[in-house]
């Protein structure tokens, strides 16, 4: 089995030495860890990806707006994973915005799980009827059960989700009523004696 | 009184990093306070009688366990070398997390010898070989099968019977990760598992040359005397792979430096000093002079640094006893404020380690403070603006801004990682190939870069944008950032300059680390010694605190 720390550094060089700065490279390194960690084929769609840059030219989108496409071929998913990290706080206030044609997506997912992060927001992730939910760059949900991932996304649409609880108030207040049963009722005088109680509340 | 943090332009010098000295903050000297009360056993011992075959040491404390596997090998005279360049060690080593069973014994024995192209699991924490220093090992032999104890000279000469080359840990050849054990509260300091391969290494040297000697010799052979198994450590090889290591782990640096800084920071500010803990910093500085005396090495470069540092220490010690009275307010200040004035730098940070032994209470807390949690400062802000990056630049890195990158002198090397070992080297990029394949470690000239490119560039552009036309300067972006919160993360100097002494990062950690009598054996590579005078495993429960400088060695 090979350690993270195998995994991130072997492909840091290997991101350089398919053409990206080092800096990028660091990120790529990151992002295929997390990706391992979190049980995606991460170094396997990198090694692919590689393999067809060779081939193809894979376009680059410097300013991400609502709705994004590529002029002729596919996007980048790194350099278009780096830029959306990097614009994450200009994107989020789309609340929603759309992609074609996105290479390799599963390499793109890792800077959507850092952007959650970065924004403190849940973010859903839906291309060609395949649906990621990132966490807050804690865990990945996803409704993907194939053993193969597509290199191709054609349709892609990315929401920022609300801070916003997914239970009802009711299911709350039961369950809040029922935790009250492990606190104890004051007396007055514990009450008196309490931290910032004075003689007066007003002085 | 409130005494300022030194100022990394100063202390972040390759001249004054490579001036430092081990302390009490040491790795290996905070690993055997931390094991002290942990209970020692050899549990293995199947060497024949040549000393070949495998043992296995333990450290255990309740249900945790951390055993170190040892294969001792026959190798061939011919096929034994320090360099990387080696396939072959007298012995291999892992440390082993928990008990291993048989299996885990029979896979190792396959793999560990086998070091760089072997492969370890994550049950395996840190992987090692050595070599026998064969001049003393031979020799200790020799004299135990005859009935007689080592001549002493010699052992003092080399320091140890054994030097390792490397030793690995944290995920290297699939080793365990450092995340699966981070929470592990013994270990909560850097390097603390390779410190304690190494310190049970130099148990089983001991128990080697003893096996040997018994079995060449059974009626008339004696044992090592534990005071001659004392004052041996375990030498160590140390080259350039290690000297990246400080530029790539910018926060461990910091955390490494604050901590020294703010020990010292705290010393100073002591107003009145009590006689006990001047009693024992007055003890480990006359005591040291020996330290010093007995440190061994053919290089100029380090001669001429130690008679400087024995010089220096000797009116220091004399400015002490005859002229300083450590009755008057902040002694300690005062007498760093004389250092500073009157001293070299590797006597000012020679005196700095010695004024943290008397202080555990200051120390101990901050031991706990060098570890680094280094992602949570990966990512770089980038709503943050043009004008914030420059100033930045501007504060944390105005030496650097200084150089003159169009100078060939000043970019004269490269850092590289050769094919055949993966390992980094520095090369002449005038002389040399390979120089488009140059590693990101050539720190400051990329940071001029970034500021110059910064100049001419809008002040309220935010940093994305910055980034999407330059992306080749991202890596010191992320730099820049990151030491505008940690002030020591950074090497203030020219590590691809024509001066450039690389050894003096590989001396930086090697302190850090707890080696003693530096011996640089040429600009790129030196040896050291490490517990050298240590308490051996059966004297851990209650040792001396300053052995380091009581060595017989």
């Amino acid at each position: 089995m090979k350690s993270l720390s195998e995994i991130e550094t072997t492909s840091k060089r290997a991101t350089r030495a398919a053409g990206f700065s080092w800096g990028v490279s660091e990120e790529v390194g990151k992002c295929i860890r997390l990706l391992e960690v979190f049980g995606f084929p991460g170094i396997k769609n990198l090694n692919s990806y590689f393999k067809d840059k060779t081939l193809n030219d894979f376009e680059s989108l410097k300013l991400i707006v609502k709705e994004n496409k590529p002029q002729k071929n596919k996007f980048c998913p790194i350099n278009l994973g780096v830029n959306f990290l990097d614009q994450i706080r200009d994107i989020e206030r789309f609340n929603n915005c759309s992609f074609k044609n996105i290479a390799y997506p599963i390499l793109f997912l890792p800077f959507l799980s850092r952007a959650s992060e970065v924004i403190g927001k849940k973010i859903f992730f839906d291309f060609d009827k395949n649906q990621f939910l990132l966490n807050y760059n804690v865990s990945i949900s996803s409704n993907f059960i194939e053993e193969k991932y597509p290199n191709l996304a054609r349709n892609i649409k990315i929401n920022f989700l609300d801070n916003k609880d997914n239970f009802s108030d009711l299911e709350w207040k039961n369950l809040y009523k029922l935790s009250e049963k492990t606190f104890v009722e004051e007396t007055d005088s514990l009450k008196q004696g309490a931290a910032g109680a004075g003689l007066t509340d007003n002085d | 009184m409130k005494v300022e943090l030194r100022d990394p332009n100063i202390i972040m010098k390759l001249s004054r990093l490579g001036s430092f000295h081990q302390s009490k903050l040491s790795f290996l000297r905070s690993f055997l306070s931390e094991f002290k009360d942990w209970k020692y056993n050899r549990d293995l011992f199947t060497l024949d009688k040549n000393g070949f075959g495998v043992a296995v040491y333990s450290f255990r404390k309740m249900d945790r366990v951390y055993s170190l596997i040892c294969f001792a090998n026959i190798i061939k005279d011919d096929e034994r070398s320090d360099r990387v360049i080696a396939t072959k060690w007298d012995a291999a080593f892992t440390l082993h997390d928990g008990i291993p069973n048989k299996d885990d014994i029979n896979r190792l024995k396959k793999e560990v010898p086998k070091q760089e192209v072997g492969r370890l699991s994550y049950k395996e924490l840190t992987l090692s070989r050595a070599n026998k220093s064969i001049r003393v090992f031979d020799h200790v032999v020799e004299n135990l099968s005859n009935g007689k104890q080592p001549n002493l000279d010699l052992l003092e000469k080399v320091g140890y019977l054994y030097r390792t080359t490397a030793v690995y840990g944290s995920g290297k050849f699939g080793l365990a990760d450092r995340f699966r054990i981070k929470n592990r509260d013994e270990i909560n300091g850097p390097f603390r598992l390779e410190m304690m391969l190494v310190y049970l290494v130099r148990q089983f040297t001991f128990d080697q040359v003893n096996h040997v000697a018994k079995n060449k010799n059974p009626k008339k052979a004696v044992k090592l005397d534990p005071k001659i198994c004392k004052s041996l450590g375990i030498g160590n090889s140390t080259g350039l792979g290690m000297a990246p290591f400080i530029v790539n782990h910018p926060t461990l640096l910091n955390n490494w430096i604050m901590s020294r800084e703010k020990v010292l920071k705290k010393i100073r500010e002591i107003k009145k000093v009590d006689l006990q803990d001047r009693d024992v910093f007055k003890q480990c500085l006359r005591s040291s002079i020996k330290n010093i005396t007995s440190w061994n090495t053919e290089s100029e470069y380090q001669l001429k640094k130690i008679k400087d540092l024995l010089k220096d220490v000797k009116k220091f010690l004399d400015f002490i006893e005859t002229k300083f009275d450590f009755k008057i307010d902040y002694p300690f200040n005062e007498l760093y404020l004389w250092a500073e004035k009157e001293t070299c730098e590797e006597c000012i940070e020679y005196i700095v380690s010695l004024m943290m032994e008397p202080y555990n209470k200051i120390t101990e807390p901050l031991v706990k403070q060098m570890s680094s949690e280094e992602d949570k400062y990966f990512t770089i802000p980038t709503n943050r603006k043009v004008e914030e990056l420059r100033t930045i630049i501007e504060s944390k890195y105005s030496n650097i801004l200084t150089i003159d990158f169009e100078k060939k002198q000043n970019y004269k090397k490269f850092w590289f990682i050769s094919k055949n070992k993966e390992e980094p080297r520095i090369a002449d990029r005038f002389e040399e190939q390979g120089s488009e394949l140059e590693q990101p470690l050539a720190i400051a000239r990329d940071i001029k870069k970034l500021y110059e490119k910064l100049l001419i560039t809008k002040k309220d552009m935010t940093i994305d944008k910055f980034l999407s036309d330059n992306s080749d300067l991202r890596h010191v972006v992320r730099r820049a950032f990151i030491i505008e919160k940690f002030p020591y993360s950074e090497i203030q100097d020219n590590t691809i300059s024509e001066d450039t002494i690389p050894i003096d990062m590989l001396r930086l950690k090697l302190s850090f680390f707890g080696a003693l009598k530096f011996d640089p054996r040429s600009d790129k590579w030196l040896r050291i010694c490490m517990f050298q005078g240590a308490p051996l495993p059966n004297e851990l429960k209650d040792y001396d605190d300053h052995w380091v400088y009581k060595s017989d060695s």
